[in-house]
């Protein structure tokens, strides 16, 4: 699986919702109604997945789903 | 099993990663009944499904800062239960500009919000539950070195430990002639939503793991373990106490 689907997978689990509301320009809070203990949950989960640490200051960028694939491919790549 | 039939109230869920889950869970495989208090709807949701998941028997809102949460939910345990063998304590908060930088700068208000929901709490929770506690109830509650020793960030967080942990014997002392037993559990560092609040956190995890004696962080069932022998009688002599589930950690000199 890539990193792409495998993001999309812990996004679909954390949060709740239908896969394919899970495009690239989706914003977490605005467009995928998750709330602040969604997002903290959202990092931690990634980081475990990933194996990766992801500092308060980066988490704070990541505010849509390209966002956090970019994220983790930068990071493993 | 160790704990058939008792009545657990459970606080300090939020999800399958809170210290209290695995507490939880624990108590549940040794037969207990479980119950949880959440302080708002943002945790209610979370709680919900997990208290299914675990068998519980109900939930209901206990804002741990509100007297009336907590009166209404002794009311609530009361008409459903009758009484009470085993209350967790799982709670804290403080603000996470508290938890960084210099602790002299936190603010009356954060040292007071600081103290209110993670030390007095546990104190409002056994005087609201004390006419439903049972004789020979176990009540117990979360801690972390940070109360004995100098954390860097931990900061007010540290001191609202110490006063939990003080407060445990001064309620282990009142309640001792009931037969009621209180102690904290100081557990090691665990990734939980609480502790992301704490910058550098994930800092400690690499130390404990190269200096507690152990060498490895503790888990959710290390902590549970120990959390369900204080819930039962295999501790019936030990009360007021501070037991650390840290691998080791504070024995450690350097
Ligand atoms: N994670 C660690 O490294 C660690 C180590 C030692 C001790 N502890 C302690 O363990 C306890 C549980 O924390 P955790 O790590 O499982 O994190 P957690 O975030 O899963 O649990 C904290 C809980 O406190 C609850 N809470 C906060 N304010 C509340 C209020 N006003 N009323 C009712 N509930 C409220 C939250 O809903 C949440 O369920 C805390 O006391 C924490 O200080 C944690």
């Amino acid at each position: 699986m890539s990193v792409a689907e495998k993001v999309k997978e812990i996004i679909v689990d954390q949060l709740g919702v239908s896969a394919d509301e899970v495009l690239p320009e989706a914003k977490f809070v605005d467009d995928l109604g998750a709330d602040s203990l969604d997002l903290t949950e959202l990092i931690m989960a990634m980081e475990e997945e990933f194996g990766v640490e992801i500092a308060d200051e980066d988490a704070q960028k990541i505010v849509k789903v390209q966002d956090a694939i970019s994220y983790v491919e930068a990071k493993k790549g | 099993m160790l704990l058939q039939g008792k009545k657990a109230l459970i606080f300090g869920v939020a999800n399958d990663r809170s210290i209290a889950y695995g507490v939880a869970k624990a108590f549940k495989d040794q037969g207990a009944r479980l119950a949880f208090g959440y302080p708002g709807d943002a945790i209610r949701k979370r709680v919900e499904p997990i208290s299914e998941e675990l068998g519980g028997e109900f939930t209901f809102q206990c804002d741990v800062t509100s007297d009336e949460d907590i009166a209404a939910s002794a009311k609530t345990v009361s008409e459903k239960w009758g009484g009470v063998d085993i209350l967790v304590h799982s709670v804290a908060y403080a603000r996470q500009d508290d938890l960084k930088g210099r602790f002299m700068d936190v603010t009356r208000e954060g040292f007071a919000l600081a103290l209110d929901v993670s030390a007095y709490s546990l104190v409002a929770l056994c005087k609201g539950f004390d006419g439903l506690l049972a004789d020979g109830a176990s009540v117990m509650t979360m801690s972390y070195l940070g109360a004995e020793k100098v954390v860097p960030s931990y900061n007010v967080m540290g001191v609202a430990k110490a006063a939990l942990e003080c407060s445990v014997r001064y309620l282990a002392a009142d309640l001792g002639p009931r037969g009621i037993r209180v102690n904290s559990l100081s557990a090691g560092p665990l990734k939980t939503l609480a502790a992301s609040g704490i910058t550098g956190f994930k800092g400690f995890l690499p130390i404990v793991e190269e200096r507690a004696p152990l060498k490895r962080n503790i888990t959710q069932e290390d902590v549970a373990g120990t959390a369900v022998y204080l819930a039962s009688g295999l501790s019936s002599g030990v009360t007021g106490e501070v037991i650390h589930v840290d691998s080791g950690f504070s024995i450690m000199g350097i």
